[in-house]
């Protein structure tokens, strides 16, 4: 008999604390509050089921508990129970990924006038890189790493002679611009995760990943890791702002360049050490 | 209808196995240890799996003092808090579950449940437990190796796992773990084998496959996955292994380590995942599938009621065994694979909901109307129910796809994982060894321990992971030994953590008395007679409890119904043994 009463009880104090409990998402910073209403709908669908089945096994453990002289029915199956079950099931489920689907679309669909913001993740801090004055990003290489060099940025691309480096720094981003996050790991695995955000993704050595974002209010925001990179996995974080246009603009002025973080001599070292490295590939 | 029984039920003449047809133990040593027996096996088994298992319980107190309490516990360095994560999640996940449920029950159960003597490879069937053990053993000795087991989380990813940022990358704790994997891939397929040929094969005569028992079903189907599902995990260990001794680069990109350039160049860390995954989310419904067996069988026996929709039983678990092998990019929707598996893997992940929700309905319809019996396999079927059906409603969060973004690597994941697979299955475990503890050792457990055992587990255990989802919700990240001071994490998620620790150390305590009950009962227990619940399956109708060696007497039963012939209208008892030859008037339907 307790079982009956406290399975009733399981139910509405998964409801209650669901509803009255302080622990929610933090407030959105970017375009995907789409993301959120997928998630509230799912939370309706499921807690509805859940209540629905626990609740119809709590009367059942009531109304249908041994009792002396008590017989159960001898129902082997019934096939349209079954099939309205079915189909119901099918139903709801569609419910949720139609618009899960739906959302996942615009997620991987990338604006035409996203600017590219490269992260580049290391054990256990974060780098930035802007594309500069020309809008394109330079090519990189594991390879050309070095202590003159931390991001692998190849000397000998025009491109990459103006990107702007931040190193295990801050970074900005503009309010209101589509931003595509260019995702590189010069290590392990790593993840760009700001709670604020939403969008998540896995930075893998060998490839560049990505997601967009349009971050929608200004302010400061922690980056976290959010795949497992060894001991230092739980220390590693970081600081996005998001800036208004103006303030976005005093901050870009005062980043610097590749050409201006290598200067010429540097470059020419840089370079030899580049073309010793494609021969060696 | 179901196929209850037989057109024209004629009685088939017994069937008698001569001496040769069976294995003798001739020594001490070949009955208890070296024993070729499926149910000394399945003792072994179960025992090493439990005794294992307690050291991942421990293992999971350590972690949640450090998360409830940072910074009080200095021996939880964040190198220790990895290596308890990473050693508690492998032991539960394949030291435990897997090896009790299949290596264990399926042990035990199959040859009693269809009416076999024994495995049909008794020999192969030993083996594998030996291997088994010797796996273990080389787990455990991580423990003691310089530099500790691996800390590189259950996942195992590369390239951090083999590398030195990560505890036992580049000291022998990878190496040890690796070789452990396979040792017990090898030992586990030694005793898969066994276990699908005697259910295609030893099945005693009118043991059809639409008469065996769910429990047979669904032992039978995560066999069949982990045969096919554990090959990958295989190659993938031994892919690695060479990535870490002789340098190869399967899995190892050219990339920096430590601000060195790393010797590797070429490898692909997704195809790792990849190989990972495609065992691993198999590998839940290795666990599942057995459970959803037996839970299957425990409600339908105390409820006094046949199962409702068998048919549909059998195929929803064969269904969810097929679809279980075309969703395993579902854990990867974050990694970097191409972003368009994402409507693909999202798609058949929803579509495993159908079937699974099938036979959360037929569970509960076959209580609607029962004469349910509260008894301690019951009331832990109850738990099941509520446990698994919340942590399969939280897996339709994460397996589509753009709703999993913000959720996945956060404790959202942690407490969904746990619920459905953690603590759903061993709500099973529990509630199977209380309904068949009496056949194995001829004695009932304890019922004011076991009463004890189940409310403090059950409520315990709601009450460690229903709030966990929320921790997630507010975007915690998981595998973090601590928070520090973190803006978006309001300080009430610092008093929630310490709550859950002490529910989880409250609920592992309650362990203590289960395993006490388990050697108190040896001798002290009731005495339970060869059929204390009046089931109707096999193994309550040997000759003998503990069933001898042979299990069944001279002459193997001969099965005439199917096994859930409870309650039937016109029979003077609410069961009828599947070997019971008599019509519906005397005992069986017309």
């Amino acid at each position: 008999m307790a079982i009956a009463l406290v399975l009733v009880l399981v139910v509405i104090g998964s409801v209650l604390f669901h509803v009255l409990s302080p622990w929610w998402w933090t407030p959105i910073a970017s375009n995907w509050g789409y993301i959120d209403s997928t998630l509230v709908v799912t939370f309706w669908i499921t807690g509805a089921v859940f209540s629905a089945v626990v609740l119809f096994m709590a009367y059942c453990v009531y109304r249908f508990r041994h009792k002396e002289g008590q017989k159960a029915a001898y129902e082997p199956e019934s096939r349209k129970l079954e099939s309205w079950l079915t189909l119901i099931t099918a139903v709801g489920v569609a419910a949720m990924l139609a618009p899960g689907l739906y959302v996942w679309k615009q997620f991987v669909t990338v604006p035409k006038d996203a600017t590219e913001v490269e992260v580049v993740a290391q054990q256990w801090q974060w780098s930035f890189r802007l594309p500069g004055a020309d809008g394109k990003l330079g090519t990189s290489n594991a390879r050309l790493i070095n202590s003159d060099n931390p991001l692998g940025i190849n000397p000998e691309d025009p491109n990459g002679q103006d990107d702007v480096v931040v190193e295990a720094a801050d970074l900005h981003l503009p309010i209101d611009k589509p931003v595509k996050m260019l995702l590189r790991s010069i290590d392990v695995l790593h993840d760009f995760y700001v709670p604020e955000f939403r969008a998540k993704m896995d930075m893998v050595p060998g490839m560049v990943t990505y997601f967009w974002l349009t971050p929608t209010r200004t302010g400061t925001f922690e980056v976290l890791c959010a795949e497992l990179c060894g001991t230092g996995h739980g220390f590693m974080r970081g600081i996005v702002m998001v800036d208004t246009a103006q303030d976005y603009t005093t901050w870009l002025q005062q980043q610097s360049t590749f050409a201006q973080l290598t200067g010429p001599a540097k470059v020419g070292a840089l370079v030899d050490r580049a073309k010793a490295a494609a021969t060696v590939e | 209808m179901v196929d209850v029984t037989p057109h024209g039920a004629d009685l088939i003449p017994p069937a008698e196995v001569g001496e040769m047809d069976l294995y003798h133990p001739h020594s001490w040593w070949t009955k208890y240890v070296f024993s070729q027996d499926a149910k000394v096996i399945a003792i072994q088994y179960s025992g090493t799996a439990m005794a294992i298992g307690l050291v991942a319980l421990v293992l999971s107190w350590l972690m949640r003092l450090q998360l409830g309490f940072p910074g009080t516990f200095d021996f939880i360095t964040p190198e220790a808090y990895y290596q308890f994560m990473t050693m508690h999640g492998m032991i539960m996940v394949i030291y435990l579950l897997t090896a009790l449920f299949l290596g264990g029950f399926g042990n035990y159960l199959i040859p009693l449940m269809v009416g076999a003597r024994d495995m049909v490879f008794p020999y192969v069937n030993m083996l594998s437990y030996w291997i088994y053990l010797v796996a273990v053993l080389v787990l455990v000795s991580s423990f003691f190796a310089p530099g500790g087991p691996t800390g590189a989380g259950w996942t195992l990813y590369p390239p951090q796992a083999i590398t030195s940022g990560t505890p036992g990358g580049q000291d022998w704790g990878i190496i040890l773990m690796l070789v452990s994997l396979i040792l017990f891939i090898i030992g586990f397929t030694m005793g898969g084998l066994n276990y699908v040929v005697t259910v295609l094969q030893a099945r005693t005569r009118g043991m059809t496959l639409m008469r065996m028992p769910l429990t047979v079903w669904g032992i039978f189907t995560a066999t069949v996955m982990a045969l096919l599902a554990f090959p990958a995990l295989f190659v993938a260990c031994v892919m690695m292994l060479f990535d870490r001794i002789i340098g190869s680069s399967f899995f190892m990109p050219a990339m920096v380590e430590m601000g060195e350039q790393s010797p590797h160049n070429g490898g692909s860390p997704i195809m790792f995942q990849h190989l990972f995954w495609f065992f691993g989310h198999p590998e839940v419904y290795i666990v599942a599938l057995p459970a959803f067996g037996i839970v299957s069988d425990l409600i339908s026996t105390h409820a006094r009621k046949n199962i409702f929709g068998y048919r549909m039983m059998v195929w929803a678990i064969v269904g969810i065994g097929a679809l279980s092998f075309v969703v395993w990019a579902h854990h990867m929707y974050v990694s970097g694979m191409h972003p368009y598996f994402g409507f693909f893997f999202a798609t058949t992940t929803l579509i495993i909901a159908v079937p699974t929700a099938i036979k959360v309905y037929n569970w509960v319809l076959t209580l609607w109307r029962g004469d349910i019996h509260l008894t301690l396999p019951m009331l832990f079927a109850l738990a099941f129910i509520v446990t698994f059906v919340n942590g399969g409603l939280t897996g339709l969060f994460l397996g589509n796809v753009v709703v999993d973004v913000p959720l996945s690597d956060t404790m959202f994941v942690v407490a969904h994982f746990h619920m459905v697979m953690g603590v759903a299955p061993i709500m099973v475990v529990f509630g199977a060894i209380y309904h068949w503890y009496p056949k194995i050792i001829g004695r009932m457990l304890n019922e004011a321990m076991g009463r004890f055992h189940f409310w403090v587990t059950f409520v315990g255990a709601y009450l460690i992971f229903f709030p966990m989802h929320y921790v997630g919700l507010v975007g915690v990240p998981r595998r973090y030994p601590e928070l520090g001071d973190t803006a978006f994490i309001p300080p009430s998620v610092h008093t929630l953590n310490e709550f859950i620790t002490i529910a989880a150390l409250t609920v592992g305590f309650a362990q203590m008395v289960f395993l006490f009950n388990l050697f108190w009962s040896l001798r002290n227990g009731k005495d339970a007679g060869d059929n204390p619940w009046r089931a109707t399956s096999l193994e309550w109708q040997t000759a003998g409890t503990p069933p001898p060696h042979g299990n069944f007497g001279k002459e193997l039963p001969v099965v005439y119904r199917w096994a859930y012939d409870y309650s039937v209208p016109g029979a003077p008892e609410d069961f009828i043994p599947q070997n019971d030859p008599r019509p519906a008037t005397q005992g069986g339907p017309a």
